[in-house]
């Protein structure tokens, strides 16, 4: 496969209430962003597990990214708590395994920032784009 | 007012504030500390002989506005209900000198204790209704505008209070010296809402209040009105007719907020610039009054924590859904009602009180109550009683259990945030319908279809 058609496959958990919404408005809106991103529901951030984040990764994913509602805005009031706490020691768990933190993304955007969806899930494709797939990143992958 | 009082299936408790609840729809339990109020309710017959003769005045800053006075053992007003006094004790000569006792020489039924203390009472309740209100924006904060520096510059609440029949001026519209009528009085809109210094939103009710205040004014006094506002929002049910009115009454209206107010040869010299003539305007007026916007209660975010709800950015109380549920909260059982949830008038503050009852009325008709489908559970066989979840929870619908030493849902108070099943690190809570195998497969099935899109891809470029 050459560097050049490679197209990153991202899989993003997207809370239901805050960025699921924010991305149903993304396309209600027409807003335009790459195809690579396939988004999972989940009620909230916090349901997101390290090892779901871990599994995706592993079944194949270039990217992952958490999206909730901003600090103060959850739903169910504290969900999204657990995972601003959760997640940093995930990317440090990560690192440590030979994924590069680039590749896993947590934001909060709301149910009225569909703009700022796209445009997330714009920056995080190219960013993944300067990246090779992660199957070929992974050190144990290049010395096998 | 009076008909709740006396009605025989509600029990009013005043004066009294709710320290802590538990529970859960159909089954709280409510501790309220009932605070002395020094007079017996049950012998108090509400004659007001005590208010008479209690030689102790005090600035009445609540309902008077500061304007006039009340005693030191009062009622908040003239028509509280339930008509039972209270005494005042950082006021009272009994209290801070320990003389007096005048209050319990007049009563003709015994009923003043002044060994009274707070009590504490349990209720067990089904549902809850907020309805804690509003509190009105402090124009201090406005520096411009000169409140508490100018003493002709009113809030609409002091206006509102001389205009009373039974108010402090007997119901004539005076400077702040107590006699002087004024000859042109400026009505400034917006004071505390629309602004993104202040509150950013429409508070709704002060277009109106400022008509109204205008049309009594000016019929009291004969002065001059001017209204400078920004927009007028006179959305209502013959609203716009009373607008209209004013307007051929010959108020006069400004389309602009102030951006000074001057002390000017013995006069408030207002500066503002109208939008519609494009032109910088003085108005030399001898009366300011600030049409001050509603703020959240100060301590509607503790109100909202100890009931399990949430509030917006500003301090409102969060409705379940903005259009579909105004009157619910996420918090099964606990409903809201009026000001507490946003600024309003009084019409849709009745028709959300109504609602809200109406809800809680067929919560009780029903006898029992629906749940989601999508919460959590807890395979106890799985479960090594570590406790990590309780914390986690944002409604503590996770108890222990000491017997099994395992973690327990409460089924009635769980939400399905599946919080929980992100924690447990033994996998031991499954959140019902977001199941880890069911993400995972939509994961797997997500990442299959992108490797299939690649293969045609490449097969198509080959």
């Amino acid at each position: 496969m050459s560097q050049q058609g490679y197209e990153p496959k991202i899989i993003g958990f997207l809370c239901n209430w805050c960025s699921y919404a924010g991305a149903d408005l993304a396309g209600s809106a027409r807003l335009k962003y790459p195809p690579n991103l396939k988004i999972i529901r989940v009620p909230c951030s916090g349901r997101v597990s390290p090892e779901l984040v871990i599994r995706a990764f592993k079944e194949g994913a270039d990217g992952v990214m958490v999206l909730g509602c901003h600090i103060g805005d959850c739903h169910y009031a504290t969900g999204n708590h657990r995972t601003a706490r959760r997640m940093p020691v995930l990317r440090a768990l990560l690192e440590f395994v030979g994924i590069e933190p680039e590749r896993f993304l947590v934001k909060w955007v709301s149910s009225s920032e569909g703009e700022l969806f796209a445009q997330t899930v714009r920056e995080f494709t190219e960013r993944l784009r300067g990246l090779p797939p992660l199957e070929k990143s992974l050190a144990w992958n290049r010395r096998g | 007012m009076m008909d709740a009082g006396r009605h025989p299936h509600i029990t009013l408790l005043t004066y009294s504030e709710v320290e802590s609840v538990s529970g859960y729809v159909g089954n709280f339990t409510i501790r309220i500390r009932k605070r002395a109020r020094s007079v017996d309710e049950a012998k108090c017959t509400g004659c007001g002989a005590c208010q008479e003769k209690c030689p102790t005045k005090v600035l009445d800053t609540v309902f008077e506005a500061g304007l006039g006075y009340r005693k030191a053992i009062y009622r908040p007003f003239a028509q509280a209900v339930p008509p039972v006094p209270v005494i005042d004790r950082e006021n009272c000569l009994w209290f801070t000198k320990g003389r007096c006792r005048l209050c319990e020489k007049v009563c003709p039924t015994g009923a003043i204790d002044y060994n009274q203390q707070d009590t504490i009472l349990e209720v067990q309740v089904g549902n809850i209704i907020l309805a804690t209100g509003y509190d009105p924006f402090d124009p201090r904060r406005i520096s411009r505008f000169g409140y508490g520096r100018y003493p002709n510059v009113f809030t609409a609440m002091e206006v509102e209070r001389m205009l009373s029949g039974g108010g402090p001026t007997g119901g004539r519209v005076v400077l702040r010296d107590g006699k002087t009528v004024p000859q042109s009085v400026a009505i400034i809109h917006c004071v505390g809402s629309r602004d993104e210094n202040t509150h950013p939103y429409c508070s709704r009710v002060c277009c109106m209040y400022s008509l109204k205040l205008a049309h009594l004014v000016r019929h009291r006094t004969g002065a001059r009105v001017y209204q400078c506002y920004i927009d007028m929002r006179a959305g209502g049910k013959a609203y716009e007719e009373f607008y209209k009115r004013l307007q051929s009454e010959g108020v006069v209206f400004i389309n602009g907020q102030p951006a000074d107010i001057l002390l000017e040869e013995g006069k408030l010299a207002v500066y503002v610039e109208d939008r519609i003539l494009g032109q910088l305007m003085r108005i030399p007026v001898d009366m300011v009054i600030l049409s001050v916007g509603l703020e959240p209660r100060r301590d509607s975010r503790e109100v909202a924590r100890l009931f399990g709800i949430s509030t917006d950015a500003d301090g409102w109380f969060r409705e379940k859904h903005p259009k579909l549920d105004p009157v619910a909260t996420m918090t099964d059982g606990v409903f809201i009602a009026g000001c507490c949830q946003g600024p309003k008038d009084i019409p849709d503050s009745v028709a959300q009180a109504s609602a809200a009852a109406a809800k809680v009325l067929s919560l009780i008709g029903q006898g029992e109550v629906e749940i989601q489908p999508a919460i959590a559970v807890v395979d106890e066989w799985m479960c090594t009683g570590c406790g990590q979840c309780i914390p986690t929870c944002p409604y503590a619908a996770i108890e222990y259990l000491s017997d099994k030493g395992v973690a327990h849902v409460i089924e009635a108070l769980c939400k399905g945030c599946g919080t929980c099943t992100g924690t447990c690190p033994s996998k031991a809570v499954t959140l019902r319908h977001f199941t880890d195998r069911q993400l995972i497969s939509e994961m797997m099935g997500a990442i299959f279809a992108m490797r299939a899109e690649e293969v045609t891809e490449e097969m198509s470029v080959t």
